[in-house]
C-alpha cells in the first residue's frame, strides 16, 4: 500500500508527529509563529479522545501540561520566545520533579516581542539555561518538515524514556515553511512509553533509584497515592534539606541525560571525511550551507556540512574529532554567535571558528557561506 | 469516639511546620473531616497547592498530592482534572498565592466553572516570607514592608470569586473550626469551580505588628467579624459596618466545564 503523502506545513508537520507519538493532551497559549500546532491539536485530538486546553497564559499552559502530564498522559504544548521566557518556572518544575513534556518552541526575533513573524535560532541557550538552577536539557533543532515531524516523535520518545521535558526548537523558515511529508505507518518509528511501577502503591516511592537513574513513574489515579514537590526531594518524594541527599538527587538528575549522550545525540555528516573547512549549522540555516558545501566543493573547495539535530547536549567530543584535521569551522547562525561559543568551547583552539550572524529576520544565504570560506586559509 | 484523624494523615510527617496559633490546622481538619463524611477515595483524590505556609498541607494528607510553584495550583490541579475528570480534585493555598501571583488563574478556573475546589486559608499576610502584605492585607495595616501602614485597598476574595464565574462560594472562619468541614464538603458535592475562603490567623506575622497581643486576640477577632448570611439579612447596614458573611454566599447551577468539553470530543467525533 502507498504510503500517504502530504504538502504540510512545518507546524502541521509536528502536530502530526505529536499525535503519531500517542500525545493525548495539549495546552497552550496563542504565540506567532507557533500557533498553527494548537490549531491542528484542538481539531485534531478531540478526534483520538484527547483533551485540548487553551489556558490563561503561557505560565498555566505549562502548569496545566505537568498536571495533565501525572495522570498518564503524554502532553504537548507550542509557544515562541517570549511565552518560552514564561514557561521557564514551570520547565524548571518539569526538572525537578522529573515530569515527561514536550515544548515545540518556533525561533522568532528577540529579546522581548523582538520580531513575532521574522525567523531566528536565538533560543537555543534558552533552552539549557532558561530556567534557573542545574538541570537536564535536552533541545532538537529539524532542517526540514519530514524532519520536525521525525524529531517531535523523538522528542516524546526521549521525554518519557528519560522523565524530563523536552524541547524542540524550529526556527521559524522551518516552521513555517511548506513540504511534502511522508507519514510513517504506524509502527514504523518508535514509540516509547514511560516505564510505569513494577511494586505495589504501598512500597512505591516516585524517585526510586534502585530501579536505576529514571525511576518508574506512577500515574494519578491509577492506585498509586504519592507526593510531588518543587522542592529538593528525597526518594519518597518528599521534601529534604539534607546535603548529601539534594546533592546526589541534583546530580542524578543531570546525569541521566549526560550518562545517555550517545542515544539523544544526534547529527549529520555531510563530506566531512576529507573536509578542509566544516560549516557547523541547524535548522534553516544548514539547508543554506548544504547548498554553499556542494557550491565550493564544485570550485575545488573541499568543504563539509556538520549538521546539528540535537542542540542539546552537544556534540563536543565529535567536534574536537574534526577540529584535529581541519582548517576551519563556520558556524552561520541567526544570532550573535550562540552555536560558535559552544562550537569554539569544545575545540580546545585546534582551529579557527568563523561566525556568520544574523538577526535582521532575514535567513543567512549561501554566498555568505561561500564567502566565509575564503577566509579559511 | 473521637475522630480518627490519622485515617488521612500520612505516616510519620507530623509534626507540621505551622506556628502554634496559626489556623491552617484547624482547616486541615476540617478538610479531612469533610473528606471522610463524602468517603472520598484517597487514592482517587488529588490535592494540588501551590507555595507558602497554607500550601504545605497537601504533603500531610496521604493522597496524590502536588505540591506546585507559586500561584499556579489552579492551573496544574486544571491540568489533572481536564486529563482525569474522574479524579476529585481540591486545591488549597493562602491569600497571596492565590490572590496575587495566581490571580490570573484563579480567575480563570472560576470563569471555566471546572469542578474542583478550591480551600483559600486568607490570613491577611505572606506568612513563609516573614509578613510582606498580601492583596487581602487590611488597608492601614502593618506588615513588614508596609512599616508606614498599608496603602494598599485590599480583594474581597469572594466577591472576587463570584465575578469571576464561580459556581459555589463560601466563607467560614478559623475560629467557627465545626463549620468549616460542612462548607468543605457542600463545596466538593458542588458540580462546578467551588471557592471557600476561610478567613485565618497570622498571630507570628500579622498579629504581633498589628496589636493583637495574643492568639486568643486574634480568635476573638474572627468571632466578633463573622456573622452568618442568615442573620445579616435582619441587620442593618449600620449594623454590618466591619462585620464579614459567613456561610455559603452564592450557590447557582452552570455547565461544567469537563462536561463541555466531553461535548467536543463527542462532537469531534461524529463529524469524523
Amino acid at each position: 500500500m502507498a504510503k500517504k503523502v502530504a504538502f504540510l506545513q512545518g507546524n502541521e508537520a509536528a502536530a502530526h508527529g505529536a499525535l503519531y507519538a500517542g500525545c493525548r493532551f495539549f495546552a497552550g497559549y496563542p504565540i506567532t509563529p507557533s500557533t498553527e500546532v494548537a490549531e491542528v491539536l484542538s481539531a485534531e485530538l478531540p478526534k483520538v479522545g484527547g483533551k485540548f486546553i487553551q489556558m490563561e497564559d503561557e505560565i498555566g499552559a505549562m502548569a496545566a501540561l505537568i498536571g495533565a502530564s501525572l495522570t498518564g498522559s503524554k502532553v504537548l504544548t507550542s509557544t515562541s520566545g517570549p511565552g518560552l521566557s514564561l514557561k521557564q518556572e514551570n520547565i524548571g518544575y518539569a526538572c525537578i520533579t522529573e515530569v515527561p513534556a514536550v515544548i515545540v518552541n518556533v525561533m522568532r526575533g528577540g529579546p522581548s516581542t523582538g520580531m513575532p513573524t521574522g525567523p531566528s535560532q536565538s533560543d537555543v541557550m534558552c533552552a539549557k539555561w532558561g530556567t534557573h538552577g542545574d538541570h537536564p536539557a535536552i533541545c532538537l533543532v529539524p532542517a526540514s518538515v519530514q524532519e520536525l515531524f521525525e524529531e517531535t516523535v523523538r522528542a516524546f520518545n526521549l521525554a518519557e524514556k528519560y522523565r524530563t521535558p523536552v524541547m524542540i526548537m524550529p526556527d521559524e523558515i522551518v516552521a513555517h515553511m511548506r513540504e511534502r511529508i511522508v507519514f510513517p505507518e504506524p509502527g514504523e518509528i518508535e514509540v516509547v512509553d514511560r516505564k510505569g511501577p513494577s511494586v505495589p502503591p504501598e512500597q512505591y516511592k516516585p524517585y526510586d533509584t534502585s530501579f536505576g537513574d529514571v525511576p518508574p513513574l506512577a500515574a494519578f489515579g491509577s492506585g498509586y497515592k504519592f507526593h510531588v514537590t518543587g522542592l529538593n526531594k528525597m526518594q519518597d518524594g518528599f521534601p529534604t534539606t539534607k546535603a548529601e541527599i539534594v546533592q546526589a538527587e541534583e546530580e542524578r538528575q543531570v546525569r541521566k541525560v549526560e550518562a545517555n549522550k550517545a542515544d539523544i545525540m544526534k547529527w549529520e555528516e555531510y563530506l566531512c571525511d576529507d573536509a578542509d573547512v566544516i560549516v557547523v549549522a541547524f535548522g534553516s540555516t544548514s539547508r543554506s550551507a548544504r547548498f554553499a558545501v556542494n557550491e565550493a566543493r564544485k570550485n575545488g573547495i573541499k568543504a563539509g556540512l556538520f549538521r546539528l539535530i540535537t542542540f542539546w547536549p552537544f556534540p563536543e567530543e565529535r567536534l574536537l574529532e574534526l577540529s584535529k584535521k581541519v582548517k576551519g569551522f563556520i558556524t552561520p547562525e541567526m544570532n550573535l554567535g550562540m552555536c560558535t561559543g559552544v562550537v569554539k568551547g569544545c575545540i580546545e583552539g585546534n582551529a579557527p571558528v568563523l561566525g556568520i550572524f544574523r538577526v535582521d529576520g532575514e535567513p543567512i544565504n549561501p554566498d555568505q557561506i561561500l564567502d566565509k570560506m575564503k577566509e579559511v586559509k | 469516639m473521637a475522630f480518627d484523624y490519622d485515617k488521612y494523615i500520612r505516616p510519620g510527617k507530623l509534626p507540621h511546620i505551622w506556628c502554634p496559633g496559626c489556623g491552617h490546622g484547624i482547616v486541615m481538619k476540617g478538610l479531612i473531616r469533610a473528606m471522610d463524611s463524602l468517603n472520598l477515595k484517597k487514592e482517587d483524590t488529588c490535592i494540588v497547592s501551590g507555595i507558602g505556609c497554607a500550601s504545605r498541607l497537601p504533603g500531610y494528607i496521604d493522597c496524590c498530592t502536588l505540591h506546585t510553584a507559586h500561584g499556579r495550583a489552579a492551573a496544574f490541579a486544571t491540568g489533572v482534572k481536564m486529563a482525569k475528570p474522574e479524579m476529585n480534585v481540591i486545591l488549597c493555598g493562602g491569600d497571596g498565592d492565590g490572590t496575587a501571583i495566581g490571580g490570573n488563574h484563579f480567575i480563570h478556573a472560576c470563569r471555566r466553572n471546572i469542578n474542583m475546589t478550591y480551600i483559600i486559608m486568607n490570613n491577611y499576610i505572606y506568612g513563609m516570607t516573614g509578613g510582606q502584605f498580601s492583596p487581602c492585607t487590611p488597608t492601614g495595616a502593618k506588615a513588614s514592608t508596609t512599616p508606614y501602614g498599608n496603602p494598599d485597598p485590599g480583594f474581597d476574595i469572594a466577591k472576587l470569586a463570584i465575578g469571576a464565574g464561580a459556581t459555589f462560594v463560601a466563607r467560614g472562619t478559623a475560629y467557627h473550626a465545626a463549620q468549616i468541614d460542612k462548607l468543605i464538603a457542600e463545596a466538593i458535592q458542588h458540580k462546578g469551580f467551588s471557592v471557600v475562603e476561610i478567613l485565618d490567623d497570622c498571630p507570628t506575622t500579622y498579629g504581633r505588628r498589628n496589636k493583637y497581643r495574643s492568639v486568643i486576640d486574634m480568635m476573638n477577632r474572627l468571632k466578633e467579624v463573622a456573622v452568618p448570611v442568615k442573620a445579616a439579612e435582619k441587620m442593618t447596614a449600620e449594623q454590618l459596618e466591619g462585620k464579614v458573611l459567613t456561610g455559603v454566599l452564592h450557590k447557582v447551577e452552570k455547565p461544567e466545564y469537563t462536561e463541555e468539553y466531553a461535548k467536543v470530543i463527542q462532537r469531534a467525533q461524529a463529524a469524523k
